[in-house]
């Protein structure tokens, strides 16, 4: 038996999990092609935070890279889930929706320039309540700006996952990648606990929670694109095929009249079961592990 | 307060549109017809409480699926008959606003809330970007995910200058649960940050609105009263024909730019820096 056969894949491969928002940006982009934009050191930092007694982060949490990936021109954005939940407050959204906007100017001048969203965040900031949720609209308007001129992708690798309003970015993306330690959701189950009850979700219950909103759940009910192994190599490859990917004709966000029926035709005398939802919405085009 | 959700927003949909009954095949929270307003028609769009709702979440005035989905549907086949019109042609969607969130449910959860209040405010957005006016009038609450899958993608918001407006990320207990704050010192927090704050002239101060309207009794308002909120509609309509088809008017109104001072900076900087990345 050769030596390699004998050491497991997991311990040769890179964790994309492990790494920090700024790592897994950076780690998509051809060697030596990215730059960071308003990096820590030009020190954007939220105003609202500081005035509540807490202490702001030099980035906001919000990375921004711009660079090629397989060669073509894209720009990653990645919150930060160990920054206040990765929350959207006003300096991160305005990150992002710039980094989008500027995106669409570039793509629509023939340079098409991809955006990949690196989302752990569980939505708005309290902090900058008004704020965050003002921003998350303007990105939800500039994700659907560009979507027609470049593909958005959303990757959600965990653990924190994606909640909040930045679930409805995800869901207007061309395409979303998640791992199966990834969330995908609008409410999380502690909220959903807090405010309709334990009878209602009960948030102690990780396997209700991973069957509800795990990578492996939203990519097996055709919600989300691609399931990807824990693995910075493969994620890169995964997004660098989505990046040249032809654009769409007809993106899921507005196939409205298929889930209108789908939504009509559920059972809701009790709740929905995970798995039979699944198996009646399963794409088989979808779902696959790379 | 929110007993009375959603039936300011019921109230305004019947005294601007002349109904008051679900189109056939919606379900019975989301009203949603044709008028005329000043000469032109518009699609006008609510959310309102269904006790009888299929999704015990959504009961109570929340935005779940069905009305996602039924908003969605109404505005993309609007969108899809003015497809051939000059952008000067398009006619308005008004959404009238009164959510008191988006729906906290296992169903919801379980089916996809989250890509639900996507397709929706796609929809929204998609028919903004075709030159379509759409316009938001605030009759009562704006909450959270319940906003941004109903109304946060017009092009003009307004609002009633009234204390039962509340727009916020988050209702009061929730939040000062989470923030670890009391009530009280929730609301004496918002008097000083104006995105914290749940009074509508705060919110006002954030730039975000085109106007706030003054009306006596929201809820029960006078022939004068409709006819004035009916111009100031009207007016919106006109402004956000002559403007963008974006959300740039929403960084540059004077209040953004006193209060958004941040984001304004951040985007002028990572332009500068684009550049030359």
């Amino acid at each position: 038996m050769s030596q390699t056969s004998m050491i497991p894949e997991f311990v040769t491969r890179t964790s994309f999990i492990e790494l920090d928002g700024r790592s897994r940006a950076q780690s998509l982009f051809d060697e030596g092609t990215w730059k960071e934009l308003i990096d820590p050191f030009d020190q954007m930092s939220s105003p609202w935070l500081p005035m509540q007694g807490i202490a702001p982060q030099a980035d906001d949490g919000c990375i921004v890279i711009k660079g090629k990936i397989g060669g073509m021109p894209a720009v990653a954005i990645a919150l930060e889930g160990a920054f206040q939940g990765g929350s959207i407050g006003e300096v991160s959204g305005a990150k992002m929706t710039a980094a989008l906007d500027l995106a669409t100017r570039d793509s629509e001048a023939g340079k098409r320039t991809a955006a990949i969203l690196l989302l752990e965040t569980g939505g708005v900031r309290l902090q900058e309540a008004n704020l965050g949720l003002a921003a998350v609209a303007e990105v939800i308007s500039s994700v659907l700006a560009l979507r027609p001129h470049a593909p958005v992708i959303t990757l959600i690798a965990g653990t924190v996952g994606c909640f909040g309003g930045m679930s409805l970015a995800a869901g207007v993306s061309s395409y979303i990648v998640m791992t199966r330690e990834a969330r995908l959701g609008l409410n999380g189950p502690e909220v959903i606990e807090q405010e309709s009850g334990i009878d209602e979700f009960d948030a102690s219950d990780r396997a209700l929670i991973w069957a509800i909103h795990g990578g492996e759940q939203r990519v097996g009910m055709g919600l989300a694109d691609a399931l990807v192994e824990d693995d910075a190599e493969k994620i890169k490859t995964v997004i660098r095929g989505y990046v040249h990917a032809d654009l769409l004709s007809e993106y899921r966000s507005q196939q409205v009249d298929l889930y209108r029926d789908r939504i009509a035709a559920l059972d809701t005398s009790e709740q929905i079961d995970p798995k039979s939802l699944r198996q009646k919405w399963g794409n088989e085009t979808t779902g696959g592990l790379r | 307060m929110s007993e009375h959700v959603g039936l300011r927003g019921r109230t305004w949909f019947q005294v601007l549109t002349e109904k008051n009954q679900p189109a056939s095949g919606d379900p019975g929270t989301v009203l949603a017809t044709e008028a005329q307003i000043g000469g032109q028609t518009a699609l006008f769009l609510c959310v309102v409480p269904d006790a009888s709702s299929r999704f015990p979440c959504v009961r109570d005035g929340q935005v779940g699926l069905e009305e996602a989905f039924t908003l969605a549907h109404h505005i993309r086949s609007f969108i899809a008959e003015d497809r051939e019109k000059p952008t000067s042609q398009k006619r308005p969607v008004i959404a009238i606003v009164d959510v008191k969130s988006q729906a906290y449910g296992r169903r919801e959860e379980t089916a996809g809330i989250f890509f639900a209040a996507a397709v929706s405010a796609d929809a929204y957005a998609s028919a903004r970007m075709a030159g379509h006016p759409v316009i938001s009038l605030i009759a009562g609450q704006a909450f959270s995910g319940g906003f941004l899958t109903h109304g946060y993608q017009a092009n003009r918001i307004l609002a009633f200058d009234d204390s039962g407006i509340v727009i916020h990320a988050m209702h009061k207990e929730a939040a000062a649960r989470i923030t670890r704050r009391s009530v009280s010192e929730l609301e004496q927090l918002g008097h000083e940050i104006a995105p914290m704050s749940y009074d509508v002239r705060d919110y006002a101060k954030l730039g975000l609105l085109h106007k706030l309207l003054h009306v006596n009794d929201p809820q029960h308002p006078t022939a004068a009263d409709i006819q004035a909120v009916t111009l100031e509609l009207i007016d919106a309509i006109q402004d956000s024909r002559r403007g963008p088809t974006d959300l740039s008017n929403r960084i540059q109104s004077e209040a953004a730019r006193q209060t958004r001072k941040a984001g304004i900076a951040v985007r002028a900087a990572l332009e500068a820096q684009w550049q030359n990345a």
